[in-house]
């Protein structure tokens, strides 16, 4: 038996012992979700980010817009009314880390996706108080002047995909996404041709507004146009994401 | 002081530990306040276990018991399931209070047409005040929180201009279905000295004073083939609403900031800026995001504020 008196004499048992107890308590509450059958609702339409939304995200997450936005639609009426439907695990299953934050001080952006027009979020980001006057979220003039660094994606992907985001690299891969995502979407997750699909997307659909060149703007619009937009409600009954709670 | 006293005496229970000696640790009973406290909390913790979703058991959870809640699913029937919060947000969407009180009048307007809405003072006032939160929450971020717009990238809905038409249907087209404002750009076209001439002459259509050659030249470029202007803005200059041309004859600007300076040469400069560079501006569609009867809340509020067609 150990005895108390052990325990408070030695800083390094007292440390591990600690550490015990506290995980205990996460391990109760984080556990379980993984072996319950009822947690991720089974949806269709959420897929990974392609490269450049990915990249998008990373700046998202640089820029730190996750300390004053959430991305969490909480199932209450007032927030129901005001952003839409709200968010579903399954949504945020290729998220890693997650974005749900945890303070509002500008509104959730979890349905943002197809709100606004590219252009609004462009001149939002350079200057919000130039379309909403009494705004007080900080301007990011450099992402429409920094040309995006993409050299690294590649790397960044495969990085995901050891997390169980199913990026491809082998044929095998590339045909299981196939199967799950649909053959246009699966191009999009191949590792291999990433570059190339980075600047394809930011060049046609050009969110910018620059046509010549692809900025860390082009990447954050595209990240954002997408948000909450992949899975089609009016495809459920609302009473089926209540057997998931 | 005294209860210092009392304890070095030895009066309180210590741990029976003593450090570097002499150094010795108290053991005071909890509070008795605490510790009913306390047990409160277990006796809570017992309860909440019971009728509650708690605890993991195999693939699956205890649900709770005594508090299933009943509701109407999206197809009609009616599901009774433990008690959730995701059932409890669907019961009260339909059921709850505020939900039946709205309800009512939604579905009032939902059935009406137009022309009841507006000629009903109450369902107007409904409107009004419904309709100006959806305003906030989807449309002022763009247009301004009074409609008023925002020059050169967001039309003001407050004036009695209108690019698409101010009637009740063209407002609810634009609404629902969105609405792209496209003129293609001239900078290949024209030279300096032919944008001068047709930038003047949409400048006179307005009234303001302009280089009277210039003007002429700018006349037949833009009522030719060699501008092919009229096309879009009619040989008036007025516009085709079916373009969402803007009406070049009145002294409201949405995009050249004209009556932003008094400088005649600034104001030209502006018109020759909107004309090389084209214009592509997005108006969303909201049939995805708003719900019909929400549309036509919407359509009555922003055709009200335009003054109304
Ligand atoms: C200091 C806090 C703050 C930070 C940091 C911040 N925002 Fe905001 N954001 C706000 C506030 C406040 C609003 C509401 C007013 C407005 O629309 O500008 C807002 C609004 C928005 C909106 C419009 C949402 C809607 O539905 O109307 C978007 C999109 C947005 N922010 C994106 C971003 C992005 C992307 C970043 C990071 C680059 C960011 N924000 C960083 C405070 C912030
Ligand atoms: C992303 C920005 C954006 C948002 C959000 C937006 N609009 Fe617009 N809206 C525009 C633009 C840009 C135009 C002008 C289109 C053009 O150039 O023809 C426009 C045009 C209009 C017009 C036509 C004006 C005219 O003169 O004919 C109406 C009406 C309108 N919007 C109503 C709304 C309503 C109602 C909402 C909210 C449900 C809304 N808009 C949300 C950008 C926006
Ligand atoms: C394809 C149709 C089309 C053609 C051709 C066209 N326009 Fe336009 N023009 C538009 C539309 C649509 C708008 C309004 C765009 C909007 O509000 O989003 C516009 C807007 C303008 C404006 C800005 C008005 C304001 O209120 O700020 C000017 C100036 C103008 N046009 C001049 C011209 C001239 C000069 C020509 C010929 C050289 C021309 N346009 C040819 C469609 C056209």
């Amino acid at each position: 038996m150990i005895k108390h008196e052990n325990i408070e004499t030695n800083a390094g048992l007292l440390i591990v012992l600690t550490l015990i107890v506290i995980s205990i308590g996460g391990l109760v509450e984080i556990v379980p979700l993984f072996y319950i059958n009822d947690t991720v609702e089974k949806v269709s339409g959420v897929r990974p980010y392609t490269p450049l939304e990915l990249r998008g995200r990373d700046i998202y997450q640089r820029e730190g817009c996750y300390l004053c936005h959430s991305q969490m639609v909480r199932p209450f009426r007032d927030e129901w009314l005001r952003y839409g439907h709200y968010s579903l695990a399954a949504e945020s299953q290729y998220d890693h880390p997650f974005q749900w934050g945890s303070k509002r001080t500008g509104p959730d952006l979890a349905r943002v996706g197809g709100k606004y027009s590219n252009a609004w979020h462009v001149a939002h980001l350079i200057n919000p108080r130039d379309v909403v006057p009494q705004s007080i979220m900080p301007n990011y003039p450099w992402l429409q002047t920094t040309d995006l660094d993409y050299s690294d994606v590649q790397a960044r992907m495969r990085a995901l995909k050891k997390t169980g985001v199913p990026y491809s690299e082998t044929q095998a891969e590339f045909d299981r996404n196939v199967a799950a995502f649909g053959p246009e979407t699966a191009n999009k997750l191949d590792i291999l041709h990433a570059e190339e699909n980075l600047m394809q997307q930011a060049l046609t659909n050009d969110y910018d507004g620059q046509r010549d060149r692809v900025t860390e703007m082009d990447a954050l619009v595209a990240y954002l146009q997408v948000l909450g937009t992949m899975v089609d409600f009016s495809k459920y009954d609302e009473g089926y994401f209540a057997e998931f709670r | 002081m005294s209860d210092k006293k009392a304890r070095s005496q030895g009066a309180v229970q210590t741990t029976g530990h003593a450090w570097d000696g002499d150094i010795q640790e108290f053991n005071n009973p909890l509070p008795t306040w605490w510790l009913w406290a306390f047990y409160a909390t277990v006796v809570f913790a017992l309860i909440y276990w019971v009728l509650y979703p708690a605890w993991p058991v195999g693939g699956s959870f205890t649900k709770g018991m005594f508090n299933d809640i009943t509701f109407v699913d999206s197809d009609g029937s009616v599901k009774t399931t433990h008690w959730n919060t995701r059932a409890l947000l669907i019961r009260d969407l339909k059921e709850g209070k505020e939900a039946r009180l709205s309800q009512e009048y939604m579905s009032k307007v939902a059935d009406a047409s137009y022309a009841q809405i507006l000629a009903d003072p109450e369902m107007m006032a409904y409107t009004r005040s419904v309709a100006k939160g959806l305003f906030g929450d989807n449309c002022a971020a763009c247009h301004g929180a009074g409609g008023q717009g925002v020059i050169g990238l967001f039309p003001n809905l407050a004036d009695d201009a209108w690019l698409w038409g101010g009637s009740i249907e063209q407002v609810h087209k634009t609404i629902a279905d969105g609405r792209y404002g496209f003129m293609p750009a001239f900078s290949d076209t024209f030279d300096a000295k032919q944008l001068r001439d047709v930038a003047s002459y949409v400048l006179s259509l307005s009234g303001n004073p302009v280089d009277g050659v210039a003007r002429a030249r700018g006349e037949k470029i833009f009522q030719t083939q060699e501008g092919g202007c009229h096309y879009c803005h009619t040989p008036a200059g007025t516009g085709l609403k079916s373009q969402g041309a803007a009406n070049l004859t009145d002294q409201i600007w949405t995009i050249a900031d004209v009556n932003g300076t008094d400088d005649p040469a600034v104001k030209l400069e502006r018109v020759e800026k909107v004309i090389s560079g084209g214009v592509q501006r997005q108006m969303p569609h909201w049939s995805e995001r708003l719900t019909p009867a929400q549309i036509k809340l919407l359509t009555v509020y922003v055709h009200e504020l335009g003054g109304g067609q």
